[in-house]
């Protein structure tokens, strides 16, 4: 067991010198797969951002109407009483013309507009939550309401909460594409230096042969090289995403402010750097392991 | 320990390096394989290390068959026998001792032991001082002694030795002649093919002749 340990401390120690021998070579092959890992995680990034997001934004659909802009309160009140009656709805909230007008003077910005305006351009308005919360239902319900007398227009609330989740799906697909075509990538790079490396140590490799190492001895290092180089690589990622992140921090609130939304954007949170940096190296792994394969028969 | 029946050793396309060749090296011998350029000494050499494989008969070291000897089984075969190569084959990317640690290494010595037996096979062949140079600054017969310092530092119980002293001036020739001879005061079987018989005049000697020993 500790000859198996010292054996393999040996092998990391040796990998790291030969990646410390040739340090312009090394650091171009780490920015490389740095590089093409930070796409997959940076995109990761956006996605666990935008998941946040999505996540702090209420998802219970709703349906509103509004009454047309000329419509006496008495049309509204007997809406809302049908509405109230109406199989399938769960609970209506009366939003009067006065309190919209109220709430949007408040807002900054508008308040000038408004008052300019001659009227209330604001219409009464009801909010319905409904009992099934299908968008086919929803739908259905929408259009019932807009034919009914008065009403100029039905709104589903939940409409772009949907799209989102749709758009987030489409997204972590091609983050996973993204990743996996990458990930190909990395372990083509990790292939073709592993083969670099056995070139350039192919004395050694003979050598080791006939003064009776076995198969393990002799890939060790190599499989440790690759390792190396796919962690150093998973490292420079996660260096890049991370910068970006920081640097995109303030331009990104500052575009969130304008929508009124709070958003930080947030680094790569422990379990992604985590999963990236196994990611990397397992891959890295990958790629000697085959190239050793492949590469060890001549000697 | 080393038992030759009747093996041969064919090279394709059809060049007979070796044709049934019997012989005996018993433990603790000084034997000679001598002959002309291209008789079949580094084959016969390296049928031993089981670098090539006989084509006929049978090849026993300690008792054992190496016909029969799988693939995964070679490495251990090897680490029992020292071999100085006729092209010595050392690691010029390193220094004289991380040369002579490379067997240890392999076999997983611990290291602090490692670095004693390290510095006792290099002082056997009288390079203590150069442990830290590179091989590229030795001479020629150093170079030599080198090679024999990574063969001996596992201590094997076999010591094969292909054309130790070609290319080198008489004296040093000489000293390393010496060196072998040591090894075989000590009970090291040594087994060494090359020209220069009368380095070691007490050796039975093997005489092949285009691949045949003769009696």
């Amino acid at each position: 067991m500790r000859v198996w340990l010292s054996q393999h401390q040996d092998a990391a120690r040796l990998a790291v010198r030969r990646l410390a021998a040739a340090p312009v070579n090394s650091l171009l092959s780490l920015l490389a797969i740095g590089i093409a890992l930070a796409l997959p995680a940076g995109g990761q990034m956006l996605l666990a951002n935008a998941l946040h997001l999505s996540g702090a934004t209420s998802a219970v659909p709703q349906i509103s109407i509004f009454m047309a802009a000329n419509a006496e309160r008495q049309a509204a009140s007997e809406i809302g009483e049908r509405l109230g009656r109406y199989a399938g709805v769960r609970q209506v909230l009366f939003v009067p013309r006065e309190e919209t007008l109220a709430r949007m003077k408040s807002g900054p910005g508008l308040r000038e507009v408004i008052e300019a305006l001659p009227a209330n351009p604001f219409p009464d308005a009801f909010v319905v939550s409904v009992a099934d919360e299908s968008l086919a239902a929803m739908e259905r319900l929408a259009v019932e309401f807009r034919q009914w007398p008065r009403i100029e227009h039905v709104q589903l609330d939940s409409a772009w909460v949907r799209r989102l989740d749709a758009l987030l799906k489409l997204g972590r697909t091609s983050v996973m594409l993204l990743a996996a075509l990458l990930g190909m990538g990395l372990i083509a790079i990790s292939f073709s230096l592993i083969r670099m490396q056995v070139l350039t140590h192919r004395a050694e490799i003979e050598v080791s042969r006939l003064l009776g190492a076995t198969n393990g001895f002799i890939q060790r290092p190599f499989l440790y090289f690759g390792i190396l180089l796919g962690l150093g690589g998973g490292v420079v990622a996660w260096l890049l995403v991370t910068a970006a992140a920081l640097w995109l921090r303030a331009p990104l609130a500052e575009l969130a402010r304008l929508y009124d939304l709070t958003l930080a954007l947030q680094t790569l949170g422990a379990r992604d750097s985590a999963l990236l940096l196994g990611f990397a190296a397992g891959l890295g792994w990958l790629g000697a392991m085959i190239s050793m394969r492949q590469h060890m028969q001549q000697y | 320990m080393i038992r030759f029946e009747r093996v041969s050793k064919r090279y394709p396309p059809g060049l007979d390096a070796l044709s049934d060749v019997s012989c005996e090296v018993t433990e603790h011998e000084m034997a000679l394989v001598c002959g002309h350029s291209g008789a079949g000494k580094s084959t016969l050499l390296k049928l031993i290390a089981g670098i090539e494989k006989p084509s006929g008969g049978a090849l026993l070291i300690g008792g054992q068959n190496l016909a029969a000897l799988p693939r995964s089984a070679l490495p251990f075969l090897r680490r029992r026998i020292g071999m100085v190569f006729q092209d010595q084959k050392l690691l010029f990317d390193r220094s004289v001792f991380d040369n002579v640690m490379l067997p240890l290494a392999i076999v997983g010595f611990p290291r602090r032991d490692a670095a004693q037996r390290v510095r006792a096979a290099l002082d056997k062949v009288g390079l203590a001082s150069r442990e830290k140079a590179m091989p590229v600054m030795l001479s020629g017969g150093e170079q030599q002694r080198l090679a024999i310092a990574r063969a001996v530092v596992n201590r094997p119980s076999l010591l094969l030795a292909d054309e130790p002293t070609a290319h080198l001036d008489a004296q040093t020739a000489a000293d390393v002649a010496r060196i072998f001879h040591e090894f075989h005061h000590v009970g090291v079987t040594v087994l060494i093919a090359t020209y220069a018989t009368e380095l070691f005049p007490a050796a039975r000697r093997l005489q092949l002749d285009h691949g045949r020993l003769l009696s």
